[in-house]
């Protein structure tokens, strides 16, 4: 049986590596990627939580993240699509027509 | 109510209906009254004053039946506010149902005249709807003046006074807009308004009084202030002095005496049923009547009845005079109205009160039958001039650019033969009015006369002389208007009026016959003298005189004296076309003196109007115009305002300190703005990194919190 704090250790540290990579790659496609990390990062914790409080609770919330995350990736890749269409690029640093 | 209960309790309850009868006759006429024929809308009008009349003799009845039980009739809660408790509650009495009776009896009969005479007005062909109207302000006054009799106070009488003034005002100036022959012109207005504020100074002395009578007497109710007056006359006699002096000032201005008198001439500029039934036989008899009510307070101070006795003695003898030196048909009968409301005021001035108020009802009938006698020449004359204008073809057109007046009795003469029943109806009138045996004016002058002969010689004196020259002036106008020649081909063809107009004249000269047997000096007739007691008697002693045979004599002698003397002037030598009045020559400055009213209204205008006119002239010109207008506003707020804001508001402070203050706050938003659009630089990733600060910001402090 594997302790808690090493599910939630490894949480962190892919959520962690998602936010960075959300702040520092410029390909959205990675962006992307980074998010998606991130969302799992947060349903490793809420399985492992769940694990130990016995609770279904945060098993079921679980099945929403990944059904919203999926809806969000055909959102996502379908803006990416269309943004590279325009641009002929997905550097996410182009994309700065709407700065005051 | 129930039968069986009516006749053990009489038909008290019923009091309100007077009023409230006239006042649904006039909402009738103001609602539905647009659809009605014009017949219809004169004969709803007469019905109400009738179903009020009705009312009247049945509360007469009751009165008599009760052996002259005074009944109060609650009606309404008015005001209660500290010590003042006032009601509408009807005082059913011998005196109030008197009046009612008048007031109701012959204004149904001036009704009814009113519907042929208004129908023969030259100048309802401009304005049908004004016939309506008429009859509307006629219903108004018979409610009004019945608040007035029956009102239980001084207060509710007051705003019976009031409400009778408005009607007089309203229906003098009845054709406000255009003269007798339908001219535009503004002088039955201007008479109109003359009216009302000479009432208003009238009113005021009223007003005073009821002042002084609450202060002192604690009350406006008559029981009440009669209960309490004689102690305070006891005292301090000097207040009820002043409460009756500054009443007769309001009697002075409503029954038209000396010095107020002079509106009363002027309101024959309105309709002759108005002049009849508001100008000589009801309203201004309200003055009459207040005396006699407050008959309980005057005689308590005999020196203020020393000051109404010769008040109205001299008014009857002035008024008398003047009208010798009229040519106005109905300028004559109003200065006649006045001298006979003098004879009245010294009557109750003297205490007797029996005799003042038979004078008024008998008075009530004569001259309301001399008026709308009058009214009903006038129109005669008016239809001959229409037919003489329509004789001349061609011509007739010069005939109308002349200024005709149908109510100039020098352009009368003859109308005997052209008016045989309106004449036969003046002759009746003139009589009565003249205090020729037995007419009604007789029993009730001679009554007059009487007491004045026993109690006050200088009112006897003053009244015998008056009544000389009421019959010579009467006699002068019976010769100038029915006899000789015709002096205008406009008398020549006048016709006479039809049968709504003299039928109701018919009634009133039967009054005028037989209305002194309502009192006759002899044993076992003094009806109306018991009848007044019930009412007088707690307070005052009626005096149940027999007939003097001197007085009498001697009044009757100088009647039929002064006929003969105007039968000698005006009758022996009728007046020929354009010839001046055969006393213009003998009587000199003296003539020229009454036929301009002693110059009286020219004296007023010289010292009160035209004063009047020059304070409110300086007062327009001076102090509102140059003192608050040009120095005031201009000088004083205006020119402050500019040197305060030259001062204040120079260059250097507004563009300085104010704008600069206002600019400031511009830079520093503006500085703002700028330093913060940084933020929005519109890269993904610094709006993602700002997020992740928040959320790391939050989280700490929500952890280490």
């Amino acid at each position: 049986m594997v302790p808690e704090t090493y599910y939630i250790a490894l949480s962190a540290i892919l959520f962690t590596i998602g936010a960075l990579g959300v702040l520092i790659r410029r390909n959205a496609l990675i962006i992307f990627m980074s998010v998606e990390l991130m969302l799992n990062a947060a349903n490793l914790a809420f399985v492992a939580f769940a694990n130990t409080y016995g609770q279904l609770s945060g098993q079921i919330i679980v099945f929403f993240v990944i059904a919203v995350a999926a809806a969000e990736v055909a959102v996502g890749l379908a803006l990416i699509v269309a943004i590279f269409k325009t641009k002929k690029s997905i550097d996410v640093d182009q994309m700065s027509s709407l700065k005051g | 109510m129930l039968l069986s209960e009516a006749t053990t309790t009489g038909f008290f309850y019923l009091a309100p209906w007077i009023v409230f009868f006239p006042v649904i006759g006039l909402l009738l006429n103001i609602i539905i009254g647009g659809r009605l024929p014009e017949r219809g809308i004169g004969w709803l009008a007469s019905a109400a004053s009738f179903a009020s009349f009705v009312v009247s003799v049945l509360l007469a009845y009751s009165v008599w039946a009760g052996h002259g039980h005074v009944e109060s009739v609650f009606l309404a809660e008015w005001m209660h506010i500290g010590a003042l408790q006032l009601d509408w509650t009807f005082r059913v009495d011998t005196l109030s149902t008197t009046m009612m009776l008048v007031v109701s009896g012959v204004g149904t009969l001036i009704h009814i005249y009113a519907i042929g005479y208004m129908h023969e007005d030259v100048r309802f062909k401009n304005d049908p709807g004004r016939f309506r109207r008429f009859f509307v302000f006629l219903n108004l006054f018979i409610a009004m003046m019945m608040i007035l009799v029956s009102g239980d106070s001084y207060l509710m009488l007051f705003v019976g006074w009031e409400g009778v003034g408005l009607c007089s005002f309203l229906l003098i100036g009845f054709w406000y807009d255009m003269d007798t022959l339908g001219r535009p012109s503004w002088a039955n207005s201007n008479a109109g308004n003359k009216a009302f504020i000479t009432n208003r100074i009238g009113d005021f002395g009223f007003l005073i009084a009821g002042f002084l009578m609450f202060t002192y007497l604690g009350s406006f109710q008559f029981d009440q202030v009669f209960a309490v007056a004689p102690d305070l006359a006891h005292h301090h006699p000097e207040i009820i002095i002043a409460i009756t002096l500054f009443m007769l000032v309001g009697v002075a201005g409503k029954s038209a005496q000396i010095p107020l008198y002079v509106w009363l001439p002027d309101a024959m500029a309105g309709p002759t049923p108005v002049s009849a039934l508001i100008h000589a036989a009801t309203m201004v008899t309200a003055g009459v009547y207040l005396i006699a009510r407050s008959a309980p307070l005057y005689t308590l101070v005999p020196a203020a009845q020393y000051v109404v006795a010769f008040i109205g003695a001299m008014t009857a003898l002035f008024a008398a005079t003047i009208a010798v030196g009229q040519y106005d048909i109905k300028k004559v009968l109003a200065y006649s109205t006045i001298s006979q409301l003098g004879f009245m005021v010294a009557a109750v001035g003297m205490g007797a009160y029996v005799a003042g108020m038979f004078h008024l009802v008998t008075h009530a009938f004569f001259k309301a039958l001399l008026f709308l006698s009058a009214g009903s020449v006038i129109l005669g004359v008016e239809r001959g001039h229409h037919h003489a204008a329509h004789g001349h073809g061609h011509h007739g057109d010069d005939h109308h650019e002349e200024v005709f007046d149908p109510g100039d009795m020098r352009n009368m003469g003859g109308m005997r033969k052209t008016m045989p029943v309106t004449f036969w109806l003046y002759m009746i009138g003139t009589l009565a009015l003249a205090g020729i045996f037995p007419f009604a004016g007789f029993w009730s002058k001679d009554e007059i006369l009487l007491d004045a002969s026993l109690h006050y010689k200088g009112v006897y004196y003053l009244l015998a002389i008056a009544a000389f020259f009421t019959a010579f002036y009467m006699g002068r106008q019976i010769w100038m208007v029915f006899f000789g020649e015709a002096r205008h081909e406009a008398a020549e063809k006048a016709e006479e009026s039809p049968g709504i107009i003299t039928v109701p004249l018919m009634v009133l000269a039967a009054l005028s016959v037989l209305g002194g047997a309502l009192n006759l000096p002899f044993d076992g007739f003094h009806n109306f003298g018991h009848w007044l007691e019930y009412t007088f008697e707690p307070f005052v002693h009626v005096e149940a005189l027999p007939l003097d045979l001197v007085v009498a004599g001697t009044s009757t002698l100088l009647a039929l004296i002064a006929i003969f003397i105007s039968w000698l002037i005006y009758g022996r030598n009728p007046l020929k076309k354009g010839q001046p009045d055969p006393l213009k020559k003998p009587l000199g400055f003296i003539f020229t003196g009454m036929e301009n009213k002693w110059f009286v209204d020219e004296g007023y205008f010289a010292v009160f109007i035209n004063r009047y006119v020059d304070l409110a002239n300086f007062l327009a010109d001076h102090v509102d115009w140059r003192f608050w207008h040009d120095w005031f506003h201009d000088k004083v707020i205006a020119g402050t305002y500019n040197w305060l804001s030259n001062i204040a508001l120079n260059r250097y402070a507004d563009q300085r300190g104010i704008d600069a203050f206002f600019d400031g706050w511009g830079k520093v938003t503006k500085y703002l703005s700028a330093s913060m659009r940084r933020v929005q630089n519109g890269f993904v990733r610094s709006y993602a990194l700002s997020v992740l600060l928040g959320v790391v910001l939050i989280l700490g402090y929500l952890l280490l919190k």
